[in-house]
């Protein structure tokens, strides 16, 4: 049962992978869905990181850290929404100017508070967002597949992950099932005709875009206070860009959105597993290509050969109010 | 564009607005100085110096001035048929393999031979870098913006692949290849100038930077006097009435991809066979992100784009001599100051616009009612 053994531990680590990107996925979602591209989704959830890592790190609680991370995160979504929705600026541009400033200022700041070359100081258990382990998970890791399951996959993680994934029924209630999620989605696809009910076009894309950030401090405060025990420069590491395709990849969708980030988990978790192992028939894989996987079957996915994935109609057009 | 599109004097639209946004991401840039406790005027006084107060340099003021002038162009070219390319990180990258597949087996021939081939090499693998992204934009509507993106971590991946596994000399534990021979280097221009008896100060500037001149020239003719130009602006303007003229826009779309694509391709003349002459990681190192807002500055016109390549050359040089000069400020501020002027000379480039046509247009109506 040594195998067994090992897809547990496998699906538990692509489960702690699938996390941050679950957020951001779900957060781009918001925004996407309500007409605003955001390709800034990485440098939000670096500002997040970077913003938990410092707050915990002078409180010593990581609630603070992530409350930190939130508003940190959403006042980077507002400026934005203050370009691209206010301004109808050009969102892609905006994306882009988010993303560098969120990774200059990071490390600058850190290495300015901190000196310690980029880095935030090393938390200390009780202000990191630790795994609770379940009652008897030990008692079961003995019992094949179900008590594998309980002890190595469901036990043991942090709270972000539960809301990680709980998030993912919220999203898709709220989207599909309130008045304000019928909204959201008509501003991204009519907005002309939300207008015309009276509805403020801007301040149904601002609240899109405000969610977008609470979402992306959560994937943030994940990587910096849950994951590792503080921020590392860049520790984002292309992160954001990998959400986006599974938005992509899961057709702007919430539930789809959650299994796009478990498969990048996966494969994630696997190219890590793979590293100079040979597979018997094809010798080693090279890492490079596992990490490619998901850009290439995002790209494959828009090329129209897996279904077709069609955007959001009003995505990146700016709304002008016809006088 | 959807912005408010009164008109305004030209040299309102072309100088004054980019110069009040430039201030402002200025007046942005004094603040995040004084939150690291350095004086913003200082700042910037060390800055100035080193982009232009000594002849070094200038020097490396316009090396990296010559990456954003290739970088803008190429965004630039697409952006007028309507596309956003924002892949010139990856089809840079990928045109400094084809540099390197020029300049590796091929150094010993003489540089006349070398220099041509080697800058159809950085336009080949740049433009067949585009060419996927293109053609499915053009037959399958795939969003160009999205696959671009994805195109860049794919080059990413691939050439650290070639360079960790197959290009780096044996036992060498360094992901680069072997140094260029002699004659695959890009002559300086210090050494151009000693060669004349002139003496000017040292630095990477290279051959490749009049090579960008020339680029600017030919795509600036290419866009205002051939009808491959016109075509690819009446697709960017309109593309319903570029089909209903008779035009092709998919064909269109690809040519103008693959251009892009070249001139993204011909970076890596600049750092890979100018300076580095070697092929390393990361060498791209956000160039091509820069070029959208080299691209957008200049208003899309290679005259512009020169220019506003200059700006960005300073900033990164200044930036670097400040960074030298001051421990306490790294190179992360220079990628903070570009964000800043992409910000708002690229985003919020509207943002201005009301109030400085309120301006203009009330003296206008005043005159006309009197």
């Amino acid at each position: 049962m040594e195998w067994l053994d090992l897809i547990a531990q496998v699906s538990g680590s692509a489960i702690r992978f699938s996390v941050p990107l679950l957020f951001a996925c779900l957060a781009g979602l918001y925004s996407e869905r309500a007409g605003v591209f955001d390709i800034g989704l990485e440098g939000k959830m670096l500002v997040g990181a970077f913003t938990a890592g410092t707050i915990a790190a002078l409180t010593g609680s990581a609630w603070l850290g992530l409350l930190a991370a939130i508003l940190a995160s959403v006042l980077f979504a507002l400026i934005h929404g203050f370009a691209s929705i206010t301004h109808r600026g050009n969102q892609i541009v905006s994306g882009v100017a988010i993303n560098f400033i969120a990774a200059g200022l990071t490390a600058q700041l850190g290495e300015t508070w901190f000196k310690l070359g980029g880095q935030t100081p090393q938390l200390t258990n009780d202000a990191r967002f630790m795994g609770y382990a379940w009652p008897f998970a030990d008692a079961l890791r003995g019992v094949p597949v179900l008590g594998q399951i309980y002890s190595q996959i469901l036990s043991g993680q942090n709270i972000l992950v539960y809301l990680a994934f709980l998030a993912v029924p919220i999203t898709w209630w709220l989207l599909y099932r309130t008045r304000f999620g019928l909204r959201l989605r008509a501003v991204g696809e009519n907005p002309a005709a939300v207008d015309t009910a009276g509805i403020s076009v801007p301040s149904m894309r601002y609240a899109a875009v405000a969610c977008c950030g609470i979402l992306c401090g959560f994937a943030g405060a994940y990587l910096s206070i849950a994951q590792s025990a503080g921020f590392i420069e860049h520790m984002t590491a292309g992160k954001g860009f990998i959400a986006l395709a599974a938005l992509i990849f899961a057709k702007w969708r919430p539930v789809p959105a959650m299994w796009a980030c478990l498969l990048f988990g996966v494969l994630d978790a696997i190219s890590i597993r793979l590293q100079g192992v040979p597979i018997a028939g094809i010798g080693t894989v090279p890492v490079q290509l596992m990490q490619a996987v998901p850009y290439i079957l995002t790209v494959v996915l828009l090329a129209g050969f897996i279904g077709h994935a069609v955007a959001p109609k009003a995505g990146g057009v700016p709304y002008v109010k016809e006088k | 564009m959807s912005g408010p599109s009164r008109e305004l004097p030209r040299w309102v639209d072309l100088g004054l607005i980019p110069l009040i946004n430039l201030i402002a991401a200025f007046l942005v840039t004094s603040l995040v100085f004084l939150a690291i406790g350095e004086s913003p005027i200082e700042s910037v006084g060390i800055m100035l110096n080193g982009a232009f107060g000594y002849g070094s340099g200038l020097g490396y003021t316009l090396f990296y001035t010559t990456n954003f002038i290739f970088t803008g162009l190429a965004f630039a070219v697409a952006f007028h048929a309507g596309l956003f390319n924002i892949g010139a990180e990856g089809q840079a990258y990928l045109g400094g393999l084809g540099v390197a597949l020029v300049c590796l087996p091929l150094g010993f021939l003489p540089m006349v031979i070398v220099i041509p081939l080697a800058i159809i090499g950085a336009a080949l693998f740049g433009a067949a870098w585009a060419f996927i992204p293109a053609y499915l934009q053009a037959k399958r509507g795939s969003h160009v913006v999205i696959t671009t993106i994805m195109f860049n971590f794919i080059a990413s991946a691939l050439m650290i692949y070639l360079l960790v596994n197959v290009m780096s000399p044996k036992g060498s534990m360094n992901p680069e290849t072997r140094t260029f021979d002699p004659n695959a280097h890009l002559p300086l221009i210090h050494d151009v100038f000693a060669g004349l008896g002139i003496e000017i100060a040292r630095s990477p500037l290279n051959l490749s930077f009049l090579w960008a001149l020339i680029c600017a020239v030919v795509i600036w003719l290419m866009l205002w006097h051939t009808t491959l130009g016109y075509q690819l602006r009446v697709l960017g303007a309109n593309p319903a009435a570029a089909t209903y003229a008779g035009m092709k826009p998919p064909r269109l779309i690809i040519i103008a991809m693959l251009i892009s694509g070249a001139l993204s391709g011909f970076l890596a003349l600049n750092e890979i066979m100018g300076s580095q002459n070697r092929l390393l990681l990361e060498f791209t190192a956000g160039y091509g992100f820069v070029g959208i807002a080299v691209a957008l500055m200049g208003r899309s016109h290679p005259f512009g784009i020169v220019l506003a390549a200059i700006l960005f050359g300073a900033l990164y040089q200044g930036g670097a001599d400040l960074s030298f000069d001051k421990p306490t400020v790294t190179r992360d501020m220079i990628v903070v100051i570009q964000g800043l002027v992409i910000l708002f000379a690229g985003a919020l480039e509207h943002m201005f616009r009301p109030q400085i046509a309120r301006l203009f247009q009330g003296s206008r109506f005043k005159a006309r009612e009197a």
